[in-house]
């Protein structure tokens, strides 16, 4: 696997420049843990100020500086994108696995759960969801209940890899050994799918965090737990687009822009490596 | 090979199954609030402005039927039911007493609307662009033009919608940001009217056809790269058939079946997206309509649009799995 990376890191531009704007966003996010003031802190600068030497990014409104503000945002929101994403892998490598697996009644029962998933639109469900929920509402609720929902499609890509593996070879040896489903799922096949999780989950992570941003902004979130959604609710509560305040728009647009076409990147680019068909169509004249 | 009754038949069980799950959801999600709903929901109804007591007695009473509250747990799970069954979910709390159908039933047709007409350029723009992109290799605008939408792609609609709305609002004011209509236009088929309603559509469909195309596009193009290296096309080619209806009948075509399945496959996702490119715009449909319902602690109206979308996108679904067998032949075939 790490030399795979280093391979893709050095030959595979999409890769490279994915990593990078990732990496790069990565670093502002750890920057949030030198933070001079607590995220919530508010009226610590004075408000308004445009970007300068002083303030990077400008203040807010609220008197926050946005450069330490949007470094806490970009870390809390990558954190709820990957919390969703591993909690729904989970999910999706289980359904996945065991329907490929197995087979016959239990794949048929299970995928059409699966397609169930798919059809229905989530934004509704999300939004009802915050609706009874109110101000118990949290971040790891939202996570939690987005995971629940969010790993139907990733389950069925797993699956049709999981039923080609049944018939191989080895899956036969395994059996005859006297290995367990779970022995077999987890020892044997889990390696094969696994290129398949990761490009996956950086689909998901963007599903999610574009999710996330979506309801925050609307207010449907916890707003007290500064994301880059977060960050645009207050700034649409202060009207800042009309009263001239870009920066407070700005920034945070352009980091969660930079997030996803990262992420966007490095999904794309993984998917080449697994399936080395389009690696060839792009040297064929 | 299955034949096409069973194919109907299968999908048609394949609907009730979806709504079925998605209504059990919805009756899930709204008995997992451990806050007593009845009266957050009239304290947030009420919070602004007088109600009169009899109002407010009304509104209880309803809302603890829509609950489902009465009774026990089986009691009130067979009485969510028979209301979603009867499309009765009561008078709206935000707009009282407008029954919560009749404001769906007026939001709806827009929301169709700005979903079927963008989904469409979208589709259609996305695969003929893709597959041209596929056959025609060489081509730089055409791999300009994949960058472009490649680059859209995986920003999420709120986003995009909001630069738009910044770009067309602030920077360069051409367009009508908001509403459905002109505010001076009286509703009538006349083609001043029509012309208003195409002209507030540009910008959501806008915003809703840059994020959509990138995928249309990229699943296109790499279907119609792997179909050009297959025997047949080869042969026809050698056979001096004429590149461009190798490129319609031989290579598009056949790439378009797992397209047709994957637009069955995303419509909930871009459904998602219409509702929230419709709140950022203030168009009159669904996404307005379930924002405001929250501001307003509307519980009937939420649960009234969560449910109606969650069948509405399924049957929508179901129409484009039955007509699935248009072009692809071998689902008819016995």
């Amino acid at each position: 696997m790490g030399r795979t990376l280093l391979d893709l890191l050095r030959f595979n531009r999409q890769f490279a420049s994915g990593a990078a704007l990732l990496l790069i966003v990565a670093a502002y996010a750890c920057l949030s843990f030198f933070s001079p003031y607590a995220p919530n802190d508010t009226y610590v600068a004075p408000p308004d100020v445009p970007p300068d030497w002083t303030y990077l990014m400008g203040t807010t409104s609220r008197g926050q500086d946005l450069f330490w503000l949007l470094s806490f945002a970009i870390r809390n929101t990558l954190a709820f994108g990957l919390a969703v994403a591993v909690l729904s892998r989970l999910l999706a490598l289980a359904i996945g696995l065991v329907a490929g697996y197995s087979g016959g009644l239990l794949d048929r029962a299970l995928m059409s759960l699966n397609d169930t998933f798919i059809v229905i639109p989530l934004f509704p469900i999300l939004v009802l969801f915050y609706f009874v929920m109110r101000d118990r509402m949290s971040w790891g609720l939202l996570a939690l209940m987005m995971a629940c929902l969010g790993w139907a499609y990733d389950a069925r890509l797993i699956r049709s890899v999981a039923m080609s593996l049944r018939h191989r070879e080895f899956t036969e040896t395994g059996i005859f050994s006297g290995m367990s489903m779970r022995q077999i799922l987890v020892e044997e096949h889990l390696p094969y799918v696994l290129p398949i999780v990761f490009s996956t989950t950086m689909n998901n992570i963007n599903w999610s965090i574009g999710l996330e941003v979506t309801l925050s902004v609307l207010g449907f979130t916890d707003i007290n737990t500064p994301t880059i959604g977060v960050l645009l609710y207050w700034a649409n509560q202060h009207t800042a687009l009309v009263s001239g305040i870009w920066w407070w728009i700005f920034f945070p647009v352009l980091l969660v822009v930079m997030t996803f076409i990262g992420l966007f990147l490095l999904a794309v680019s993984m998917n080449e490596y697994i399936d080395p068909r389009s690696r060839l169509g792009r040297r064929a004249p | 090979m299955k034949t096409y009754p069973t194919y109907i038949l299968t999908r048609l069980g394949q609907f009730v199954l979806v709504v079925f799950i998605g209504i059990n959801i919805a009756f899930i999600v709204t008995h997992s609030t451990p806050i007593d709903p009845v009266e957050q929901s009239i304290a947030a109804a009420t919070q602004y402005g007088s109600t009169s007591p009899e109002a407010i007695a009304l509104m209880r009473q309803s809302l603890k039927e829509l609950y489902g509250l009465q009774g026990g747990l089986a009691d009130q799970y067979f009485a969510f039911w028979r209301r979603i069954l009867l499309g009765d979910f009561g008078p709206s709390l935000s707009a009282f007493p407008t029954p919560v159908s009749v404001l769906v039933g007026r939001a709806l047709p827009w929301t169709a609307g700005l979903l079927l007409s963008s989904t469409l350029l979208t589709w259609v723009l996305g695969n003929l662009l893709g597959g041209l992109a596929g056959y025609y290799r060489q081509s730089r605008a055409l791999r300009f033009a994949g960058i472009l939408a490649m680059a859209f792609h995986p920003i999420p609609y709120y986003v995009v919608a909001f630069v738009l709305l910044i770009v067309f609002g602030y920077l360069w004011p051409i367009l009508p940001l908001s509403g459905g209509y002109g505010m001076n236009m009286t509703r009538a088929l006349s083609w001043g009217f029509i012309g208003s309603v195409a002209l507030h559509s540009i910008l959501p469909v806008l915003s809703l056809a840059l994020v959509g195309l990138g995928g249309w596009f990229m699943g296109m193009r790499s279907l119609v790269s792997n179909i050009v290296t297959e025997d047949y096309v080869a042969y026809a080619e050698l056979g001096g058939v004429k590149r461009s209806r190798i490129l319609a009948s031989y290579v598009m075509r056949n790439a378009l079946v797992p397209q047709v399945t994957g637009l069955a496959m995303s419509l909930g996702a871009i459904f998602n997206g219409a509702i929230i490119t419709e709140q950022v715009f203030g168009y009159p449909g669904v996404g307005t309509l379930l924002v405001s319902a929250v501001y307003a602690g509307d519980y009937s109206l939420v649960l009234g649009i969560t449910t109606v979308s969650i069948v509405a996108v399924s049957l929508a679904v179901l129409l484009i799995d039955l007509c699935y067998p248009l072009i692809d032949p071998r689902v008819r075939a016995r």
